[in-house]
């Protein structure tokens, strides 16, 4: 068992309540995701990827067996109106740096949904980073109208916060 | 060939926005009709749902898929949030989902999904024959993106289209939208029809 191996098993056992959770230089801040429809093959997690080391890391893959038949890295823009997504091979996280995976760009997206994602609950997941390995990750299931940080708030009637 | 249509697909796409950027912010009015037009496509119950039955009903339309892991539900939810606040002014006011998936989202498909969003959005599938068609009337782009593993995803217009009782287009809601705005749009389109 190598050295990362064993600082992610320690950072799942550790991870706080707060969805904090780290392995050496990478710490996750608020994994979430969104309820899905009845019957939806896909859903989205997003989550912010903080590198506290001296050198710049790379997210490359995701897993959430329990849930997911696949999972994949993607990246969703918006093009004069028309929504895209695709697949990335990975996402740079520089040394230092913080980036946010959240509704409208980067998301770990889900695949062949064994079953819908309910409000509530947790998906279990790990992603997988070229330098820090395998990080154990917990997504919080949250209502299908949520907006995370970084988008719009149909609830809170406080638009855009851009 | 198929550059050239992609091409004009494009060309296609960007006069839309252009043109719904000009109505979002003029008058809209009377130069309507451009976007919109006759179409026939079935609900996920098997019903027809042509522009015939839908004279006299002013209405909002969105063009997604069931394989959408962000613009799709969100747009859903927060169009069926708009109508659970405007209560019973949009009693009877529905929101079409036009799958551009028609492959993948059969109306049993399409049913179930949009169970979630009952009773204000009501599925519309059909050939991709019919889904060419009507995206064509509504000036929507949309395209097969194919991914790893024979999956494939759909590029396609994310505007949610506010229709005027005579099928003439009204005004256009953009994605992420702010809501009181939204809600003044709807409140608009469902007052004055």
């Amino acid at each position: 068992m190598n050295a990362v191996v064993k600082t992610a098993l320690l950072a799942a056992l550790l991870s706080s309540a707060a969805g904090l959770a780290h392995a050496g230089d990478i710490a996750l801040d608020h994994p979430w995701s969104r309820a899905t429809p009845a019957g939806a093959p896909v859903g989205a997690g997003y989550v912010t990827v903080k590198n506290t080391g001296a050198a710049a890391d790379k997210l490359v893959s995701a897993t959430a067996p329990d849930v997911a038949g696949k999972v994949e890295v993607h990246e969703m823009t918006m093009d004069n109106g028309v929504m895209k997504m695709r697949p990335v091979s990975g996402i740079e996280i520089p040394a230092g740096k913080s980036v946010e995976l959240k509704p409208g760009g980067y998301h770990i997206m889900f695949m062949q949904l064994k079953q819908p994602l309910k409000a509530g609950e947790t998906i279990k997941g790990a992603l997988t980073f070229e330098k820090a390995g395998v990080v154990p990750v917990e997504f919080k299931v949250e209502a299908m109208s949520a907006a995370g940080s970084g988008g719009h708030d149909m609830k809170g009637m406080d638009g855009h916060k851009h | 060939m198929k550059n050239f249509r992609i091409a004009l697909w494009a060309a296609a796409a960007i006069a839309a926005a252009v043109l719904a950027g000009l109505l979002y912010f003029g008058a809209g009015g009377s130069q309507a009709t451009v976007i919109g037009g006759p179409f026939r496509l079935k609900d996920q119950n098997g019903q027809i749902v042509d522009s015939a039955t839908l004279k006299g009903k002013p209405y909002a339309i969105f063009f997604g898929f069931t394989h959408c892991p962000e613009i799709c539900p969100t747009t859903m939810t927060d169009m069926a949030a708009l109508m659970g606040k405007l209560g019973d002014e949009a009693k009877g006011f529905r929101i079409y989902f036009v799958s551009v998936d028609p492959e993948r989202d059969t109306p049993d498909k399409l049913r179930n999904y949009l169970s979630s969003f009952e009773p204000h959005v009501v599925g519309l599938t059909g050939t991709p024959e019919e889904i060419a068609a009507v995206a064509k009337e509504f000036r929507v782009y949309y395209r097969k993106v194919p991914l790893d593993g024979g999956d494939y995803t759909m590029d396609h217009s994310a505007f949610v289209y506010l229709m005027g009782k005579d099928g003439g287009f009204r005004n256009v809601i953009g994605y992420q939208e702010k809501p009181d705005r939204a809600l003044e749009k709807l409140k608009t389109l469902i007052e004055r029809g």
